[in-house]
């Protein structure tokens, strides 16, 4: 057999579409919703209204005889058998964990926490009976805000005796990395600058698109959980460590998820319940939540106090950072709970070269939500933080923002750098991102028309922002995830099966949710292996075929996932050289592999990889003693984060009489080392930067006074579409990571990590003439209007939703139940 | 997202709507585009054993001219309205409010007669029919009679529609010649008016003839700003007298405090958006 074939051109940098859009986009796949097996029941949750309540009875008479009902259990009902839900990060030794049952007997602790579960045949008759759960509840005092929070007086949880969980940290200093804060402070008091601030995270949810679903099969050897997660390999871990089935036992599936932005990177009271009700009924049990209960009870994102204080020399140089956060928790300690907060304790410092540094986070327990990762974990947080204050302390020297920056961020030929907060940055050129950003974006054009509008006093006027942001992204260096007491490591699996026909079989423990790496992992080994892109198939999110991984988030996929892959491919290779030189009749010093094939240097016989794949399977002409088989597999353990920066540049248009908030132009030039493929670059970027300019204008989740969500639909959490954006002028540039052979960078979150402080920025900028110094996010037309007119940023604290108990319209009797059924 | 269960009746005729209405009273809800009906019984907040569509019922769709009026039909849809060129010619602020509702798909499904009848204080219709001076026929029992805006709009999601009522058809005035302009004032696209402004007015020259101005979202119903259609009359559609006169937009009303801004913003804004739509309106 010859192959005639020549070798594709290289898939690596190629705009190829998405080869997985079509079966996600017209939902014919495997959504886990998607999933019915036979004789399959249906769950359907009772859930607290209140935020706080002692359960005093609970009658399930009435909804056990609703019709289809197999059974009604409360916590009590399911005792020990429940398992408990997780906290993978104790950030300290001493942290304070409640225990967090998926379904409490005694007491709530925020609205949305489940409290009883009815199995029924239909969803429908599950939805039912859940209404006929009568719950008698005892109110408790429950803690809804952050700064009451750490005065203790009321306790989210009265029997841990404090709110605080735990209090982590970091002093440059004791560490060794820099020196001391406080000196830099003092002496900034006498002869420098200090810039004192405080921002408000506020709290925000995640909203993927497909709301979160879970069906367990208890029928075969092995029990099969199908959910809609971002974590399949670490589902599996949990539930064998929390509910006793032996791992070996355990099948998890995350077969196609409609998005996560790390809201599925959980281990839910759902998944544990619907495991816990499969097992004790025997059969197949699915539950799928409503967009309500999404909103009510998955978890939260962000949600902390911010406290800075920047000191500097008047030159502008800085000379010391103190952060102090407080972070909110919400009622549990989720999976990664307060290490969300400490992920951003190490981006602070962000691109510059401050010499001292001091942070602390004391986490906190409420009674509203739990709180975890969402897009950019803790990272948006430090980045917004530092690229506000940048811009204060530019306003207070009365310098151009980016001149501030320059002043005080590590030079390209300083690379690699060791930051004050104990990091190493490898590679970047913020200089080059940064004058390509103010080229496309017009820099001094703009700044000139914002100096016209403001001594014309028009009443539009025009604000620029700038945000020059480094993340580090690729979780995580399995050393360091260790040093931080993370309840496991950061490295990633792959393998690739050479399959008799030619075509390739690709597994990976990455677990895709919408991001493209089926499309982008195929280039690699297409190129890797020199195959056609098609003749690559990604197989992933199922522990029975990929049985080693650690799953999608902190962007990690493409550069530690990838680059496993890309090892795993050397692999290949290796493992098919002696045989190709047999086949060839060649010295395996002779060997030269390209484009797919191995040839004998200095002759022009050669042989395709693929055609050792089938000699391999037919195994009638092999070397002697060799294995027939060269597929491989690869481990990666990361030796660093990788650290993608960029320099985003915004303009908006501020109407000044009412407030309303109109983007002009916003450029980005990112640096993400190699890019795989522009396309899917872009759509990230793009994604990412809606992601952040929603938080700086759009989003908020809100409780009332009692603990009720009133952002609890579409309605009232306002997300935007595209018809509230623009169009953005993206631009990559790339020094590539020295850190990985793909030379990839991480490029999941930059787009929100950057894009909100660069949009804050620019409203405060249009706003400085009128004396504004911060509007508080999201920047909404009414706090800006009040901000110029100088009173209070508070947002009406009895906020009613728009689909309340008196939306429920006339003449018909049930309409109190929408006062009193949370989530139904 | 499952609505508890409920009949599904599909009659095709005003009368058999009429009469399982009569039949059902309390036990029933009238669905039109179900834009609004639907989400709530999702959402459980509202249960009806009966649930009677009146999709079937072809007579209460479509937009005719008769004389002086241009009639609506309850069940047409708001994209049909938005399409329709009589209603552009004649009646030209309906035109302008309803493409800024919602989103295409709910303009596809929900009606122009769902939309009053719901009487949602930041819905976009209300303001506009108020300004309009449109008369609502409602059929019942006894037959139909006609209902004036300014009774129409009873109070939060309350019109003068009766148990036993069906709102058949929406008759408007034409206000041929009239500049309309809707000034709707949002967060995000899809949203429900946080303040809207709908101004249609009648020049003379450069001069305001007459003005007639409807507020959205400023109280428990749509209202209509007087002092200012007073005050307009005989002005210039300049800045400075469309300004001064829009004063006063925020006199006699109650608007809601909610995340999107308390009831001080909101009259602010009615005196701003106020100025906007007049000014827009009056453009040649
Ligand atoms: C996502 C979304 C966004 C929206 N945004 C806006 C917006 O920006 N602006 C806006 O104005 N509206 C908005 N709406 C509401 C939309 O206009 C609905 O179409 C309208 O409120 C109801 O019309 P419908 O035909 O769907 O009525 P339905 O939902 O079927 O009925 C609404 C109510 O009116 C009653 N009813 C209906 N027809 C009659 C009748 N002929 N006689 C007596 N009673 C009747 C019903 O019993 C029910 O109580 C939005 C809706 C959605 C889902």
């Amino acid at each position: 057999m010859t192959v005639t074939e020549k070798a594709p051109d290289q898939e690596i940098g190629q705009a190829r579409r998405r080869k997985e859009d079509q079966r996600l986009i017209t939902g014919r796949t495997r959504y886990t919703d998607n999933i019915v097996l036979p004789g399959m029941l249906h769950l359907a949750m009772v859930r607290s209204p209140y935020a706080h309540a002692r359960i005093t009875s609970i009658d399930t008479d009435a909804a056990k005889a609703s019709p289809n009902v197999i059974d009604v259990l409360t916590g009590a009902d399911l005792g020990e058998g429940q398992g408990v839900c997780i906290n993978a990060w104790p950030i300290t030794p001493d942290q304070k964990t409640p225990v967090h049952l998926p379904i409490p007997s005694d007491r709530v602790a925020f609205a949305g926490e489940i409290v009883a579960v009815v199995v029924a045949r239909s969803a429908a008759e599950a939805r039912d009976a859940a209404e006929l759960v009568d719950v008698d509840y005892e109110e408790l005092p429950a803690i809804l805000d952050l700064k009451e929070a750490v005065k203790d007086e009321v306790l989210a949880h009265p029997d841990l005796g404090t709110n605080k969980s735990a209090l982590w940290v970091f002093d440059s200093a004791a560490a060794g990395t820099g020196g001391d804060v406080e000196e830099a402070i003092s002496k900034a008091r006498q002869d420098g600058v200090l810039i004192e601030r405080e921002f408000r995270q506020q709290r925000l949810i995640p909203a993927f698109m497909e709301p979160r679903s879970v069906v367990v099969d208890p029928t075969g050897e092995q029990l099969t959980m199908w959910s809609a997660t971002q974590i399949p390999h670490i589902l599996r871990f949990a539930l064998a460590a929390t509910t006793g089935v032996p791992e070996s036992k355990i099948r998890v599936i995350a077969p196609d998820v409609g998005g996560g932005f790390g809201g599925k990177l959980q281990a839910t009271p759902e998944e544990w319940i619907t495991w816990a009700i499969a097992r004790r009924v025997g059969k197949p049990v699915k539950y799928t939540e409503t967009r309500s209960e999404s909103l009510m009870a998955a978890h939260h994102g962000r949600d902390q106090w911010q406290k800075l204080t920047v000191a500097a020399r008047k030159d502008g140089t800085v000379t010391g950072l103190k952060v102090e956060l407080l972070a909110n928790l919400g009622a549990y300690v989720a999976i990664v709970g307060g290490g969300v907060p400490v992920l951003g304790a190490f981006m602070y410092n962000a691109i510059y070269k401050f010499p001292a540094y001091h942070f602390s986070c004391q986490t906190l327990l409420t009674n509203e939500a739990w709180t975890d990762a969402y897009r950019g974990a803790g990272r948006p947080e430090a980045t917004f933080a530092i690229e506000r204050m940048m811009d204060e302390l530019a306003d207070e020297l009365g310098v151009d923002p980016l001149e501030v920056r320059e002043k005080n961020w590590i030079r390209h030929e300083e690379f690699p750098f060791t930051t004050v907060a104990g990091l190493e940055y490898d590679s970047g050129n913020y200089e080059a991102a940064t004058a390509k950003a103010k080229e496309h974006f017009g820099y001094d054009d703009l700044r000139a028309e914002q100096r016209r509008r403001r001594e014309a006093k028009d009443r539009v006027q025009l604000g620029i922002g700038v945000s020059t942001f480094t993340e580090m992204c690729g979780l995580a260096p399995s050393r360091v995830l260790g040093s931080l007491d993370y309840g496991a490591g950061g490295w990633e699996h792959a393998e690739i099966r050479m399959l008799a026909t030619g075509k390739v079989e690709v597994v990976t423990g990455i677990s895709p949710h919408g991001q493209g790496h089926e499309t982008s992992f195929s280039q690699i080994v297409a190129d890797r292996l020199g195959v056609p892109f098609e003749d690559v198939e990604i197989l992933h999110g199922d522990t029975a075929v990929s049985h080693k991984g650690l799953d999608t988030y902190g962007s990690r996929s493409l550069v530690v996932g990838g680059e496993a892959l890309a090892r795993a491919t050397d692999k290949v290779i290796e493992r098919a050289k002696p045989i190709a030189a047999h086949l060839l009749e060649a010295s395996i010093d002779d060997m030269e592999f390209t484009g797919g094939r191995f040839s004998v240097r200095g002759t022009d016989k050669g042989m395709a990889l693929t055609e050792i794949a089938t000699a391999v399977f037919t195994g009638h002409n092999l070397p002697d003693g060799a294995e027939p088989s060269i597929d491989a597999e690869a481990t990666y353990d990361p030796v660093n984060f990788n650290f993608p920066h960029g320099t985003h540049l915004c303009a908006v248009e501020v109407d000044t009489e009412t407030g309303e908030i109109t983007m002009r132009k916003y450029t980005c030039v990112d640096d993400i080392g190699t890019v795989i493929n522009p396309l899917l670059v872009e759509g990230q970027v793009h994604g990412g930067l809606v992601q952040g300019i929603a938080q700086a204008l759009w989003e908020e989740a809100v409780y009332n006074d009692q603990g009720t969500l009133v952002t609890g639909s579409f309605v009232d959490y306002t997300l935007p579409t595209a018809a509230d954006t623009i169009s953005f002028d993206t631009d990559t540039d790339s020094t590539a990571c020295t850190t990985n052979s793909l030379g990839a960078k991480g490029v999941g979150e930059a787009g929100t990590i950057a894009s909100t402080p660069c949009v804050v920025n620019a409203v405060v900028d249009a706003l400085r003439p009128f004396g504004v110094h911060d509007v508080r996010m999201p920047c909404t037309p009414e706090r800006v209007w009040k901000a110029i007119h100088d009173r209070d940023q508070d947002v009406a604290s009895g906020a009613v939703p728009h689909f309340g108990a008196d939306t429920g319209m006339e003449g018909v009797a049930d309409r109190s139940t929408g006062a009193e059924g949370a989530g139904q | 997202m499952i609505p508890a269960q409920f009949e599904y009746l599909a009659p095709t005729t005003v009368e058999e709507a009429l009469s399982a209405l009569a039949q059902h009273g309390d036990d029933a809800k009238i669905m039109a585009g179900g834009q609004s009906l639907l989400p709530v019984m999702r959402m459980r907040l509202n249960a009806p054993d009966y649930v009677i569509d009146l999709g079937g019922i072809d007579s209460l769709r479509g937009i005719r001219e008769e004389g002086d009026t241009i009639v609506v039909g309850a069940m047409t849809r708001h994209v049909d309205v938005g399409n329709d060129p009589l209603l552009a010619e004649h009646a030209a602020l309906i035109s302008r409010a309803v493409v800024h509702l919602a989103d295409p798909q709910v303009r596809h499904r929900g009606t122009f007669g769902g939309a009053l009848a719901h009487a949602d204080p930041a819905g976009d219709l209300g303001g506009p029919a108020l300004a309009l001076g449109a008369q609502f026929v409602v059929t019942g029992p006894g037959g139909s009679r006609t209902v004036a805006a300014d009774d129409f709009f009873e109070d939060l999601f309350t019109t003068a529609v009766g148990d036993d009522e069906i709102l058949t058809e929406v008759r408007i005035p034409k206000h041929t010649g009239w500049g309309a302009h809707y000034e709707k004032f949002v967060r995000v696209a899809h949203q429900w008016s946080i303040v809207a402004v709908g101004a249609t007015v009648r020049m003379d020259g450069g001069t305001i003839a007459e003005a007639r101005i409807g507020l959205t979202n400023m109280g428990s119903t749509p209202l209509r700003a007087r002092a200012v259609e007073d005050a307009l009359v005989g002005q210039p559609a300049t800045e400075d007298a469309v300004g001064e006169a829009a004063q006063s937009a925020a006199e006699g009303t109650n608007p809601p405090s909610d995340l999107n801004g308390d009831a001080d913003y909101r009259r602010h804004l009615a005196t701003v958006l106020t100025r906007r739509a007049v000014l827009a309106a009056a453009q040649p």
